[in-house]
């Protein structure tokens, strides 16, 4: 009898699976950076050189870079799934496709957050923005924001992966899905860059927890469904 | 009886869009016998072996694998079914050893880095087993993924045109592999244009016209 993994030692292996494949050929994160470059640089310019505006939508154009960039980088983690109909031998080899789930949220997440990571700079020389009022909870709020924008996408991408319009398939299914998250993500992000008086930060940190476990939890329970053939 | 059987399907059929790729089909298989599965392109025989894979379900009918049924037992059966098809199920930017060493550790398996060099060695690809799949050619691929299903030891073994691609040394050695898991009491379902090779290493037959067992002509 073939000794049974738990589900997430399977989870764990299947997020390695994918940090090797984007280690190796680092494709998705050098596309994703210069993508979302590309994008703080074109919404800087269009918002002109006044600094108090460029300041004031600093983290609405970081959420809609990173979105953006979210877009691109899931098509590509289930693009990979589909070649050679990778995502069937996975469930037949068998992995639990709950486990398949949370490791490709976390795959994708954890690229989304060095992507944020890396934009940060980038944000303070284009749109002056000060990291240092409140990093800690910044970089929590870039990760929350991360994981929550990747469990429903990662759903959806399995979903996009073999239809014949993907690319526009994708970004259609997420977007409006994930507008109350972009809502808390900008808005909490915006708390940790100016000042707060009314203390509404850990107020928005709660609300996107709150969409993260939601999301987690409805994948969770749907993928099942997406990964296996009728 | 189910228990006594590796493969019974009663009835089944399968529907893609308006097509029935399988139309009430019924046969068994008992435990240990091998079947070979003829029929033109596109008579179903990769959906069947799809099916009894548990990689997609019947639209009719009852199929059931060592005793379990295929839709609501195939966390069950799994472990012990495994096949090698069209799609090589591999990740083409992954070598071949890594390929080998996921599924060993999805698997369960001890001494994972020993008997990934053990089967690529045996099939052959041991020089290349750092390189990506993606650099494999067609016999390469099928090679690696006949190691995966070896690694696996399964009761049913599903092979889907297995000596394509293969050069003639890699025939001879598919079909040692062949008579290997029938001697372990391996089922095995073969499925292959070559029906005289086919047959000389099977025990039963199943002829495909249409998605229907006819008579082999």
């Amino acid at each position: 009898m073939t000794p049974k993994i738990s589900l997430l030692a399977a989870a764990w292996l299947v997020l390695k699976k994918d940090w090797q494949i984007e280690w190796r050929t680092r494709a998705r994160l050098t596309a994703i950076i210069f993508f979302s470059l590309s994008t703080l640089l074109l919404f800087s310019f269009a918002m002109g050189p006044d600094v108090t505006t460029l300041r004031a939508h600093a983290p609405g154009y970081l959420w809609l870079a990173l979105l953006f960039a979210s877009v691109l980088s899931l098509g590509e983690s289930f693009r990979i799934e589909s070649e050679n109909q990778a995502l069937t031998g996975l469930v037949l080899t068998p992995v639990e496709p709950r486990a398949i789930f949370v490791g490709k949220v976390f795959g994708n997440a954890s690229l989304l957050f060095v992507l944020s990571l890396v934009l940060l700079p980038v944000t303070v020389a284009l749109y002056d923005v000060d990291l240092s009022r409140d990093p800690l909870r910044l970089v929590l709020v870039l990760f929350l924001g991360s994981v929550g924008i990747s469990a429903p996408g990662t759903v959806y991408s399995a979903i996009s992966a073999n239809a014949r319009a993907r690319d526009v398939m994708l970004p259609l299914l997420l977007f409006p899905v994930l507008m109350p998250l972009l809502l808390a993500a900008v808005s909490a992000t915006k708390f940790t860059l100016q000042p707060d008086p009314q203390e509404q930060v850990d107020s928005w940190l709660k609300l996107l927890t709150a969409f993260d476990l939601i999301y987690l939890s409805v994948g969770f329970l749907l993928f099942p469904k997406v990964a296996e053939e009728d | 009886m189910s228990e006594q059987l590796a493969v019974e399907a009663v009835d089944i059929s399968k529907r893609f869009g308006a097509r029935w790729a399988l139309a009430r089909l019924s046969f068994g298989l008992p435990l240990g016998r091998s079947l070979l599965l003829t029929g033109h392109n596109g008579s179903g025989k990769t959906t069947l072996l799809r099916l009894i894979a548990t990689a997609s379900f019947p639209t009719a009918g009852t199929l059931r694998v060592l005793g379990h049924d295929a839709r609501t037992g195939r966390d069950q059966l799994r472990p012990f079914v495994a096949l090698v098809s069209h799609a090589s199920f591999h990740y083409e930017d992954l070598s071949a050893a890594q390929n080998l060493s996921l599924s060993a550790k999805f698997l369960g398996r001890g001494g994972e880095p020993k008997l990934v060099a053990e089967l690529l060695e045996r099939m052959g690809l041991s020089e290349r087993a750092d390189s990506p799949v993606r650099q494999f050619s067609a016999g390469m691929r099928k090679r690696l993924a006949i190691a995966r299903l070896l690694m696996k030891a399964p009761r049913v073994a599903l092979l889907d045109e297995p000596f394509g691609e293969l050069d003639p040394a890699g025939i001879k050695q598919m079909e040692g592999i062949i008579r290997e898991l029938q001697g372990q009491g391996t089922s095995v379902v073969l499925a292959t244009h070559l029906v005289e090779q086919g047959l000389s290493l099977t025990n039963e037959r199943l002829h495909l016209e249409a998605g229907r067992k006819v008579a082999p002509s």
